[in-house]
């Protein structure tokens, strides 16, 4: 069983490395190119890169640049008269950003089905799934979970997937869940939104924010499982690929 | 009478103007001044003031704030002489101002070239002072000595060409009647040096290059022309040993930093302390921390000097105390170099021990490659440049550390163009953010920042102070056992230096990214240190 899991390891370390232009990039290099690409470009690139007219990066299509060097320029001078700004990060990280753009043609036969339907989605959203108990889209829904009004901007279909059939995937910092007991007892379970050495902030299941001294909670632990449940019996594959649909249509809300 | 008057503050402003070497070199006996960059010429950060105790701490108090119009990292450590506080307002202003109100005399202002390149914060930790005059070193790498009076430039130099990346970001030295300061530029294949300007007239006295030249000893240790790009550069202020006459300085990580590839050997001096005749420049003895580094482990953190009886031993002897950016606390004797004592203070996995010399031996695989490797410290290292500090009051160490913190080190081609960077790649964070811009959702076994008090006599820690984000903060200690430091996080705070006991604290809002500091006016102490962009000033309730 244990060689079986290090085959595991080796073989999807070595899917990880992409060759292109003569340089070969790390699974470390990609994860930190993904990170900063949504940080710094997937609001005008898109998720899936394709967002500006001519530039599609999933199908490799980089009209100004040929070499990974080229890119580098281009993220470090941007484009004058564009909308395409300078990035002031440092060149390693440039880099990832690279590696990422690189591993996205990897991808790019994750679509959805044919059949697929938002529409339809957006009906299990809010109703079969229960997704809106924990989740909030476009102004429905409770605050407790993560705010899905943007998911669409954010993420790839295959990551949405994953989400879905394994939440314990990957749990993102920022979507962490911590146990709290009070000095009274009372055990509150909740988001973490922000902590200190001296304190701690969440938004607990009966969306309230709080915030606590550290010195006057008994118990101030993380919850390492997610709360949410796998999809992947409680829908059936269409109805996965509907509500992914959906997701993918959340493109976020106009600020009033 | 009124002629008796003028004459009486014309006395005191004469005074005020007067700072003698003679007085800067027994700095101890003046401790409502601070007249150096570290306190003093040991660097130890400890003060003599004792009417802030662990009993009246609660009742410090915000006097006075100085908001500095700039957004950059506050790294300066003020000075205090008389009755004025000479400190920086970034990149590279020079401010006057009354200790006790916080109103400012002058300000010079300072319009680097644009040519200027400094790699991580376009800033300076602050200026030195003798005589009438006030010395600036400049990120577009110039030496300026001000008039302390009015903020006046005297005489200003290029200490070396900022378009080709060298910078000044340390506060200058004064050691009799020369101004020394190095130059940064490390990430620039620049060649490091150290330079003694003569401080009347600005003149060069001499220089030391850190990485030595051809047919000088030490150039072996570069394969090629690596030397001559090989970086080594100097970025905080060094301490001086009058008894000796030596300067001791850290120097910075050769270059290019992650890939070695090209350097081969120990490539000194980069990550060691040398030790230099203040009269002459001349190396008079050395030592390596990191011998043929890739993993950005610069050793310019503050030497701390200190007389202590090492076990073993009866008779009390002249050390440094380091705790290096490499993850090791270092107790070396400071007359002749000689490796005393060597021990991790944070999780080490790029050496496992030290031959009988104290040269650190290598774990064969904790070498930077293409695929990356995990080393810890990570790239920011167990602790930096912030300033440590000793309390002969306590007999310990106190270091601001990261723990549990690593990075994965990735090696890839560099190419040296003139004035541009030259790492050869970098390092990578293991895991997603757990401290992203002002949010904190770190759970334990990440990485985290504390003050760390050790034994110097055996390199033992004695108590933690943990904090739940890493930390740029320097440290301060009083003869009245306390200890003031701050984080990340904008809070300031006091310990008990003897036990790492919580006794006062104040949320200011910004990063604490600078030593605190300590003076006295009319018989008030004050502390002061910056966060975010201002200096905060703090003394008891009246």
């Amino acid at each position: 069983m244990r060689k079986i899991i290090l085959a595991l390891i080796m073989a999807g370390s070595l899917a990880a490395q992409h060759e292109l232009g003569g340089t070969t990039y790390t699974k470390t290099d990609i994860d930190i190119g993904n990170r900063l690409y949504i940080a710094n470009c997937i609001y005008c690139h898109g998720p899936d890169g394709d967002q500006i007219a001519g530039v599609d990066f999933t199908h490799a299509k980089f009209p100004r640049s040929r070499s990974d060097d080229d890119i580098v320029k281009i993220l470090r001078n941007g484009i004058p008269g564009t909308g395409m700004p300078a990035q002031t990060m440092p060149e390693p990280q440039l880099r990832t950003i690279v590696a990422y753009l690189r591993s996205l043609p990897a991808a790019a036969g994750q679509v959805l089905p044919a059949g697929a339907d938002a529409s339809r989605g957006k009906i299990l959203f809010l109703g079969k799934g229960q997704c809106i108990n924990c989740h909030r889209a476009q102004g429905v829904g409770s605050y407790f979970g993560p705010d899905l009004s943007d998911i669409g901007m954010l993420r790839r279909v295959v990551e949405l997937d994953q989400s879905l059939s394994d939440p314990n995937a990957v749990i993102m910092p920022e979507n962490r869940m911590f146990r709290a007991v009070t000095a009274d007892g009372t055990t509150l379970t909740g988001r973490i939104l922000n902590q200190d050495t001296f304190t701690v902030q969440l938004i607990d299941s009966k969306e309230r924010l709080l915030s606590f001294q550290r010195s006057e909670l008994k118990q101030f632990s993380p919850i390492d499982r997610s709360p949410m449940p796998s999809y992947k019996d409680k829908l059936t594959a269409a109805e996965r690929a509907d509500l992914i649909a959906y997701l993918m249509s959340l493109k976020g809300i106009s600020q009033p | 009478m009124k002629k008796l008057l003028i004459f009486a503050f014309a006395t005191a402003a004469a005074a005020s103007a007067q700072v003698g070497f003679d007085r800067i070199v027994q700095a101890e006996k003046e401790p409502q001044n601070w007249l150096t960059y570290s306190g003093n010429f040991n660097s130890q950060r400890y003060s003599k003031l004792t009417q802030i105790t662990p009993d009246n701490v609660k009742n410090l108090e915000l006097q006075w704030v100085y908001q500095a119009h700039s957004v950059e990292k506050y790294e300066a450590t003020p000075l205090v002489v008389d009755g004025v506080m000479y400190t920086i307002q970034n990149p590279d202003d020079v401010v006057a101002l009354d200790p006790v109100t916080g109103r400012i005399f002058w300000t010079f202002s300072w319009t680097p070239s644009p040519d200027s390149r400094p790699c991580c914060g376009r800033l300076s930790r602050g200026v030195a002072i003798l005589g009438d005059k006030v010395f600036l070193g400049t990120i577009d790498a110039h030496l300026i000595a001000l008039d302390a009076r009015n903020g006046k430039p005297v005489w200003n130099v290029e200490v070396d060409k900022a378009a080709d990346g060298y910078a000044v970001t340390h506060a200058p030295l004064v050691i009799k009647d020369k101004v020394i300061v190095g130059v940064a530029g490390g990430e620039y294949g620049i060649r490091g040096h150290i330079d003694a300007y003569d401080a009347a007239t600005g003149k060069r006295v001499w220089r030391f290059y850190t990485i030595p030249g051809a047919g000088e000893k030490g150039n072996e240790t570069w394969a090629g022309d690596s030397w001559k790009t090989g970086g080594a550069s100097v970025w905080v202020t060094g301490s001086y040993d009058p008894d000796l006459n030596l300067t001791y300085w850290g120097i910075g990580n050769p270059g290019p930093d992650w890939n070695g590839d090209h350097r081969a050997g120990d490539n000194l001096y980069s990550d060691s302390v040398v030790a230099l005749d203040a009269d002459t420049g001349v190396l008079k003895w050395h030592y390596q921390f990191s011998p043929h580094d890739e993993f950005d482990y610069d050793s310019v953190q503050v030497p701390v000097l200190a007389d202590i009886q090492m076990p073993g031993t009866s008779r009390v002897r002249k050390v440094m105390l380091w705790g290096n950016r490499n993850g090791l606390f270092y107790v070396i004797d400071r007359t002749t170099g000689q490796f005393l004592l060597g021990k991790p203070f944070v999780k080490v996995t790029w050496m496992n021990g030290f031959d009988e010399r104290g040269r650190p031996m290598k774990v064969p695989q904790a070498q930077s490659n293409r695929e990356g490797t995990l080393i810890y410290p990570g790239n920011q290292g167990g602790t930096n440049w912030y300033n440590p500090s000793f309390s002969p009051a306590t007999g310990l160490f106190y270091i601001p550390a990261w723990e549990d913190y690593s990075s994965f080190f990735v090696k890839q081609d560099a190419e040296y163009v003139k004035g541009q960077t030259f790492g050869g790649g970098g390092p990578r964070n293991v895991t997603p953010p757990v401290v992203a811009g002002n949010f904190n959702y770190r759970k334990d076994g990440e990485q985290y920042g504390v003050i760390r008090a050790i034994d110097p006599k055996t390199g033992e820690k004695k108590w933690d102070f943990p904090m739940s984000d890493v930390t740029d903060a320097g440290i301060m200690t009083t003869a009245t056992n306390l200890l003031f430091s701050g984080g990340r996080e904008g809070y300031f705070f006091a310990l008990d230096a003897r036990n790492g006991k919580l006794l006062w604290k104040a949320a200011l809002g910004g990063r604490v990214s600078s030593g605190p500091m300590t003076y006295s006016i009319n018989g008030r102490q004050y502390v002061a240190v910056c966060a975010g962009s201002a200096l905060f000033v703090y003394a008891l309730r009246q």
